[in-house]
């Protein structure tokens, strides 16, 4: 028993029990939420069909082994694990599309393994950074984002190498 | 979004052709659809679950409670605004919701934050510092809880599928800092523009 397995049941207990004392009614307010959650999941169904099967042809034909192949000596410089490089190049255009790849990689080499590890780190610590940049300064019609996306990456690269390091450190 | 399916496709049909994969190919495109309908299934409950416990978060006052724990962070990431401006209220509940993974929370809340600022400084068509602090740290992805990764990860035969946790806090704290710096320095090397 280690201490992440405290995790899940602990930030459960906390939220229930503070909302308890705060006099929360409990069970509506988690169906309200959880109702929420449904459409969550049908929203992104739509997409999640559209680009899992771009993405599955894509893979189906070796198109992820020739992009990585591409940046192989970058990743082979930070002993990055080329099986997570698919994850690089969707993960900042497409939340989808990088689950559908995540998806793809753990059924394939397990969510316990090196590879499966990195990826779910990845996954964890970067965001859909194209599409967020997209949004935010659509949103108010800013036309010109400056150096947002260069600092974004930057963030990117970071996490992506990071990932690595501290999954070598800590397993 | 459109340059990216367009060229996924495209460039699936010129390689199955010169590898002789159109076999595969087909396959992909019969298939890959339900697998889609059986991640999302397979993602709902855990979502659901998720949303619901989040909204007695909200609800039940924690999400404030947080709030006022990170004020002095955001004073330090966002220097001119002033802590009882409207914008500064939305920052930090934007912060927040990213934090405890509240999607559906964050990004309206961000895009407020974004019309405050605007507003508040009167850019027209270019982005401000602060606004692109904004924007940068919600592509940074902090969040204390990933449930969809760790759902995945026990869907496909994790032993502890929650170990990973210290390693994506300590990424995203590296990539946050990083992320922060390279705010602060682009920000000097860019022009007058404040």
């Amino acid at each position: 028993m280690s201490f992440t397995d405290f995790f899940i049941p602990t930030i459960v207990v906390i939220i229930i029990a503070y909302g308890f004392i705060k006099r929360t009614d409990l069970f509506s307010t988690f169906i309200e939420g959880a109702k929420e959650g449904i459409s969550t999941s049908l929203d992104i169904l739509p997409s999640l069909i559209c680009l899992m099967t771009c993405i599955g042809m894509f893979k189906s034909v070796g198109g992820f082994g020739i992009l990585a192949s591409l940046i192989q000596p970058l990743t082979d410089f930070f002993g990055f694990p080329e099986e997570c490089a698919p994850l690089i190049f969707i993960r900042p255009m497409s939340g989808s599309g990088a689950l559908s790849v995540y998806n793809n990689i753990v059924s394939q080499y397990g969510a316990d393994s090196f590879i499966g590890r990195v990826a779910s780190v990845m996954m964890g610590s970067t965001e859909t950074t194209f599409y967020t940049v997209a949004v935010y300064f659509g949103a108010i019609k800013i036309k010109n984002s400056r150096y947002a996306i260069p600092a974004a990456l930057v963030g990117d690269m970071t996490g992506w190498i990071a990932s690595v390091i501290a999954v070598r450190m800590l397993f | 979004m459109r340059y990216l399916i367009f060229i996924l496709i495209i460039f699936s049909y010129i390689l199955g052709v010169f590898n002789d994969k159109m076999s595969n190919l087909s396959l992909a495109i019969i298939t890959e659809c339900s697998e889609a309908v059986s991640l999302s299934i397979t993602l709902c409950g855990s979502i659901c679950l998720w949303s619901g416990f989040m909204n007695i978060a909200e609800k039940s006052g924690i999400v404030k409670l947080l709030s006022k724990v990170f004020s002095p962070l955001m004073r330090l990431l966002f220097p001119n605004i002033s802590r009882s401006s409207k914008a500064m209220g939305y920052i930090t509940l934007n912060f927040i919701s990213n934090l405890l993974g509240l999607g559906n929370a964050s990004t309206p809340l961000g895009i407020k934050a974004m019309e405050e600022l605007k507003k508040a400084e009167g850019v027209t068509d270019s982005a401000s510092d602060n606004m692109i602090m904004l924007t940068v740290l919600n592509t940074a992805a902090l969040q204390l809880f990933p449930a969809t990764i760790i759902t995945l990860r026990a869907e496909y035969g994790s032993i502890t599928p929650s170990d990973i946790i210290p390693a994506v806090w300590i990424v995203s704290l590296i990539t946050l800092t990083l992320t922060v710096l390279a705010v602060k320095f682009l920000s000097r090397f860019s022009g007058a523009k404040k």
